[in-house]
């Protein structure tokens, strides 16, 4: 496992292949809480944390329990129970253990079990890291390196949206188009921009 | 008779999941890249929304209610699952192209909403009308989506060349097309109802949309 792999997915999560402005991966939360900065980056933070450890927690799942028992098709079921049950922990640990950092990012974790992001990262990690039922060298690392670095490019793309969506609220736009449909079309123009990325790393 | 009509044609047009709702957003633009795709992930959404709509509305009074979402988590897991391998075995094609979004329609807010909102409380006959109104209200927006994308992005419909000479704008089948179509054509839905003063225009999306 050497730096230059590690550097490879940290572009490729965060620019080229950004979860939500090129793979549609967590698009809901990200229209829907993207009003605001402060609980855009509290969401991204909150995604960040939950891509990262379920990254870790079915990478080991898959590879300890699925793939020894040739389960591997209760790969859909068994990973959003996991997630599911680790954020629903994760919160109550939370709630009782520090209630700054409840109030930080707390409220949105019961909203990210059913965040395709999460899902979607550990779905990922388990196709482009396993391969006829054998494990890649280091893939245990790169994969909860592409948890972390998916949930970063989701805190760079809420935070980019939430600070044009907050300028925009005293500008005068047409009815129709206010809000929701306005903020797909600067999503889009943003997802343009991305594209700028593609090439960067071969 | 009257009332399970009316559960399928709600979800056709007022309630309809994409343009009215605005849920389920992740599947509905990355797979409506072509008209096929989009007829694809219509059908196993509905297939998925169909059976565990049944599932849930036949065993609700056995559900404790502290507990429900994971009960639910895991019947919808099941068909997603059913519809994975039937999809790997008899469409591998399709399978290819929607990709990691199959396995992801367990997250679809779409089918976690109507189990929720319906299925829980209502006998099984009107949540089978009404996953089939869902169902096909998903279907045909994600059409209309994939038509524009696929008719402007690569100057074809159902595969077909359309007009000789027109040069595809290719950014229509790549992501930013995507958001640029969805957010014009909540733009004209709400333009719609703007001028009919049906007060149902659409203001929330996604996460936001479900409460």
């Amino acid at each position: 496992m050497d730096v230059s792999k590690l550097m490879a997915i940290m572009i490729s999560m965060v620019f080229i292949n950004n979860f939500i402005l090129s793979k549609f991966l967590g698009l809901c939360s990200f229209i829907g809480v993207s009003k605001e900065t402060k609980p855009a980056v509290s969401m991204g933070l909150a995604v960040t944390f939950v891509t990262t450890m379920s990254s870790i927690i079915t990478w080991l799942i898959y590879r300890y329990l699925l793939i020894p028992f040739n389960m591997t098709y209760l790969r859909t079921i068994s990973f959003i129970l996991v997630i599911a049950s680790f954020v629903q922990l994760v919160e109550m640990v939370v709630r009782k253990a520090s209630p700054g950092l409840y109030r930080v990012f707390g409220i949105y974790l019961p909203l990210i079990t059913v965040n395709c992001a999460v899902l979607g990262v550990a779905v990922l990690n388990s196709e482009t890291f396993f391969q006829n039922g054998h494990t890649i060298a280091g893939s245990f690392l790169m994969s909860a390196a592409q948890g972390f670095f998916a949930g970063i490019g989701y805190l760079l793309a809420m935070l980019l949206m939430s600070g044009i969506r907050e300028r925009l609220e005293l500008i005068d736009v047409p009815r129709s188009l206010k809000d929701v449909p306005l903020a797909f079309i600067i999503a889009s123009l943003m997802s343009l921009a991305f594209m700028g990325f593609n090439g960067f790393s071969r | 008779m009257k009332s399970l009509i009316k559960e399928f044609t709600k979800g056709i047009a007022i309630e309809n999941p994409t343009f009215g709702l605005v849920l389920g957003l992740c599947p509905t633009l990355a797979v409506s890249t072509s008209l096929i795709n989009a007829i694809g992930m219509g059908v196993a959404a509905t297939f998925v929304l169909l059976g565990s709509n049944i599932i849930i509305s036949a065993v609700r009074r056995l559900i404790p209610a502290q507990i429900r979402i994971p009960c639910f988590i895991v019947i919808i897991a099941t068909f997603v699952t059913i519809n994975e391998l039937m999809m790997k075995a008899f469409f591998p094609a399709l399978n290819q192209a929607l990709g990691i979004f199959v396995p992801l329609i367990v997250v679809n807010c779409i089918v976690l909403g109507r189990a929720e909102a319906f299925a829980c409380k209502r006998p099984v006959l009107d949540s089978i009308f009404d996953a089939l109104g869902m169902g096909v209200g998903f279907t045909l927006a994600l059409c209309i989506i994939a038509a524009v994308r696929e008719v402007l992005g690569a100057g074809t419909f159902l595969g077909f060349g359309l007009v000789k000479g027109f040069e595809p704008i290719t950014v229509f089948i790549l992501a930013p097309g995507a958001l640029l179509t969805m957010g014009i054509l909540i733009g004209i839905v709400n333009y719609w109802h703007i001028k009919l003063k049906t007060s149902k225009e659409i203001t929330k999306a996604g996460c936001d949309g479900c409460k």
